[in-house]
Formats: structure tokens, sequence, C-alpha cells
């Protein structure tokens, strides 16, 4: 159990991408190991390669250099133990909430089956969404959009959870009570995160350990351990080691060019 | 100060709502005025009263027969249309060469005049509903590639991606992601394709037919019938608006959510 624990179980090893042969490389020498059920986040400035980063723990983009693998294997082809949560809730409008929950097997096997109507029942119950479970996705919040886009990305039921940017478009308010949402969820259901955000504090309040990227050519400056105790709630932000760990990478964002 | 504003302001409320209606009236009625004071004879302007009386002095079962006619190339022609456009679309969509191959041919079809065109069609498939239903079809479907093409190439890259990262074949990411995304595009196409359709059967019974209201315009001023002839356009008009509003129609009952949202 416990060398399960700490192997590796989503792998980078000096992964490198530039999107055309002769453009620069977008994101340079990542060297990363997640273990399983680790909650990892990644900030950086915009445009330093984080979202190309998901994309190829994604199976979306084969990196042009070094190589991701999960559980040992290299990741060549999206895998099914993969769900993607994006930065806008990019639900379908033309469908009920109920129905976009549905969509990856609707989408992936053509149908699904009563079972796993309940299943998506049973989704919505936990995010709070039952009563909405017919309505469109217009007629609700931005936030709650989000949980739809979550609990879509949790029908398949992942290992791997990967989330770019999920929260961003949500007011300070939603954001922090959709974190500890999320946070709820990945105790109860524990799974692999690896959650991009351009929010420091964000990253510092979820995470077990945070990646800290340079700007473009995006490289790992840092790797912070997050040892804050959970669970953790809106008193966590208030502890002296919030604070410091928030400083620290701080430090790197706004002036990356002298190591803290 | 609020009992006086009241009415005042339901009054104005009133005269705001039916603005359109009431201009339009007061146009005809301007019209009609204008014919009479003037003393304009019937074959150059013919009054909106000698209009309506010209309507009711053609029956009933004929007005059917030429409606009939003309409906029934327009919406053939239409959907014939549909059957081609989106089917091409899709293709041209997912093939790079299709798409290559098609699309000069598509612009050539667009920039030939149908109506230059007609005759020749007319020689070739013969007089009957088979030549008017192309020369519609020719007229209405480019409307319908471009706006059904321009929807499916929108779709954003993050409803792509969603697809891409469940492994879907690609006819689902066509039917399941980029056909509804590209419904209110469609729409338009087809709000515009239909008006289109109108006047491509309208332009084949002028090159060749024994009813229809186009025929029934043509044929009335070739006799000087002129108060008739504005009826059959007028009527035209009429059914033309109906077909447009219907496709609205259509929209809102089965697609609400692609409408523009109200604020
Ligand atoms: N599909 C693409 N083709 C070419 N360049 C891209 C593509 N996607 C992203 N880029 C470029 O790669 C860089 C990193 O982008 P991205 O990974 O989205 O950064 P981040 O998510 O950190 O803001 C940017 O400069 C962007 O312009
Ligand atoms: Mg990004």
């Amino acid at each position: 159990m416990d060398q399960a624990k700490n192997s590796a179980y989503v792998s980078m090893k000096g992964v490198g991408h530039q999107y055309a042969p002769q453009a620069p490389l977008v994101v340079k020498d990542i060297d990363l190991d997640i273990h399983r059920h680790e909650f990892v986040a990644v900030v950086g400035p915009s445009g330093c390669g984080k979202s190309t980063l998901l994309r190829m723990v994604s199976g979306l983009l084969i990196p042009s250099q070094g190589e991701v693998s999960v559980f040992n294997r290299p990741v060549t082809e999206p895998r099914d133990d993969v769900g993607i949560v994006f930065q806008k809730a990019n639900l379908l409008p033309w469908l009920t909430v109920r129905k976009n929950v549905l969509f990856p097997l609707k989408h992936k096997y053509g149908s699904y089956s009563a079972a796993d109507e309940k299943r998506a029942n049973e989704l919505l119950e936990m995010a709070g969404l039952t009563q909405f479970a017919d309505k469109m996705p217009d007629e609700l919040s931005g936030g709650m959009q989000q949980r739809v886009g979550i609990i879509r990305a949790l029908l398949l039921n992942p290992d791997i959870l990967l989330m770019d940017e999920p929260f961003s478009a949500l007011d300070a308010l939603t954001r922090e009570q959709i974190g500890f949402d999320l946070l709820k969820i990945w105790r109860e259901h524990p799974k692999t995160v690896l959650f991009i955000t351009h929010s420091i504090s964000e990253a510092v309040l979820l995470s077990d350990r945070i990646l800290v990227m340079s700007k473009r050519p995006g490289t790992v400056l840092d790797l912070i351990e997050v040892d804050l105790p959970r669970p953790r709630s809106s008193k966590t932000i208030n502890s002296p080691r919030f604070a410091e760990l928030t400083d620290l990478i701080r430090g790197y964002i706004y002036e990356p060019d002298v190591p803290a | 100060m609020n009992q006086t504003s009241q009415p005042k302001l339901w009054l104005a409320q009133q005269a705001n709502r039916f603005a359109p209606a009431l201009f339009f009236i007061g146009l005809v009625l301007l019209w009609e005025l204008i014919c009479r004071v003037g003393k304009v004879p019937n074959y150059i302007l013919p009054s909106p009263s000698a209009i309506i009386t010209a309507f009711f002095n053609v029956e009933f079962s004929r007005w059917m027969i030429h409606l009939w006619a003309t409906l029934r190339v327009a919406l053939m022609g239409f959907v014939l249309s549909i059957m081609i456009a989106i089917p091409l679309s899709i293709g041209m969509m997912r093939s790079q060469l299709m798409n290559r191959i098609l699309y000069p041919a598509l612009i050539v079809i667009q920039s030939t005049p149908v109506v230059a065109v007609a005759p020749l069609i007319i020689v070739l498939l013969g007089t009957d509903d088979p030549s008017r239903v192309l020369i519609t079809c020719l007229i209405t479907f480019f409307p319908l590639v471009v706006s059904t093409t321009t929807g499916m190439l929108e779709t954003p890259p993050e409803m792509i991606e969603l697809s891409q990262s469940l492994r879907a074949p690609r006819y689902r990411e066509t039917w399941q992601i980029r056909i509804p995304y590209a419904i209110p595009h469609i729409f338009s196409g087809l709000r515009v394709s239909i008006t289109l359709a109108i006047i491509g059967a309208v332009v084949a019974e002028f090159v060749a037919a024994e009813e229809g209201l186009g025929y029934f315009i043509q044929f009335s001023t070739s006799f000087f019938k002129i108060p008739q002839a504005f009826a059959g356009l007028i009527f035209l008009s009429v059914i033309s608006l109906l077909l447009f509003k219907s496709v609205q129609w259509i929209q809102a009952w089965f697609f609400p959510w692609s409408l523009p949202k109200k604020k």
C-alpha cells in the first residue's frame, strides 16, 4: 500500500513541446511525478504552457520531447480513466443539465442505461443540482454551470481529474465555496488531480504540492510541498503557514529571475 | 401628477406597440388618397380598393390552384436544397480535399445568374415540376451551405476536445456537437433560403408554366389587368412572409435554446 502511494502514478520525464517543427518550445524540461490520489496544482504566468502541459497529460497532445506516462504506460491517446474539467464549463447549450452530465456516455458509446441515469442523478444530488436537472445550462449561474462541468467529468468515474483554470470565470465567493466542495468530493472519492490555476491562494488552499512554472518557455521553477493540515477550511486561510506559502510563490511569479 | 401621467404613459405604450401597424395602415390610406385625388389610372397605379376588388373577382379555387402550384415547387426545391446542402457541408467540413474541389464549383454556381440559366434548364428537363424544382434549388442552396459550414467550423475547440478526450467516433462529433452547434446558423440560412425559394419558383414560372402565382402575375400584366396583377403580387408577398415566419416558429418550437437570449 505504502509503495503504491509513493510510486509515480502520472509521470513526466523531460517533457517539452513545440506546436510546429520550427516554432519555439512552449514548455521545456518538465519533470514531475504525481502520486496516486495526490492533488497537484500548477501555477505560472499566462502563456507559460500550463494548458499545453494538461493537454499532454490528457493524451490530446503528444509531447514533441520527453514522455508522459500513466502507471508506467506512455500516454499516446486520451485515456478512459481521465476526466477533464474545462475553463468555462463547456456545457452543450442544447442539452438539459442531466443530459449534459450523461453526455460522455452518450457521446462515447451512443447510449446509456437506466443505471447510468441513476448515477447521473446521484452526481447531481451530490452537487446540489437535483432541482436543476431538467433546466438548460443558460438558466444556471456560473458556479452551478461549473459544478455540472465537474460532475460530467466524474461520470465515467475517472482516476485522474485534469482541471484547467476551472474556477477562473467565477466570482471570489463562489470560487472559494466551489473549491471546498471540490475538496470534499476529492476526499470522498479519491482521485489524482492536476489542477491549473492562476490564483496562488487557490493553489495553496487546495493542493498537496504546487508546481511553479517560469514564463514561456515554461520550466519547473519549484515544486512546493503544501504542509497545511487537512481537511482545510476558510480557517486555513488565516494560518501563518498559508501566508508564508503564498508569499513564497508570489516571489516566483513576480521576480522569476531571482531565486527565492 | 401620477394620475395624469399614467394614462398618458399607457397611451404612449400602446402607440409604440402598434406603431408598425399604424404606419402600414397610414401608408395604404395615403396610397388610396393619392390614387383618388390624383385620378391615377388603374393601369399605372391601381388603388388599394381596386386591388381588393380584383382579388375577390378571382375565384377562390383559382387562387388555390395557383397558390398550390407555386408553394409545391418552392417547398420541394427548399427541401431538396436542405437535403443537398447539409450533407455537402458536412463533407466539406470533414474533408479538406472535398472542400478544395467543391468550394470553387459552388462559387461558380452561385455567381451564375440562375434567371439566365432557367430557360436552358427548361429545355433540358422539360416544362414540368422537375425543372422548376431544380431552378428553385439552385437559388436556395448556397446560403444554406455557407451557414451550415460556418456554424460547424465555429464550434468552440473545447467542445471538440471534449469529444476527442472521449475518443468518440467522428460521426458523433459531427452529429452530437457540430450540427447542434450550427443550428442557429442553419436557421439563419433557412430564413434566407425560404424567401429565395419563392423567388426561384416564380422565376421558373416566368419561363414556362400554365399555373402558379408568378404565372398569374405575368398573365394578368400581359392582359393589362394591373389591379389583378397587384393582387397576385400582394398575395405572393403574404405567402412569402408566412413561410419566413414558419421557419422562425419551427426554430422556436423545436430549438428554443438556439434563439438569441432576450435581455
Ligand atoms: N494550438 C496551438 N497552436 C499553436 N500555439 C499554441 C497553441 N496552443 C497554445 N499555443 C501557444 O503556446 C503558448 C502556451 O499556451 P498555453 O499552454 O495555453 O498557456 P497557458 O495555459 O499557461 O496560458 C502560448 O504562447 C500560446 O500562444
Ligand atoms: Mg491556459
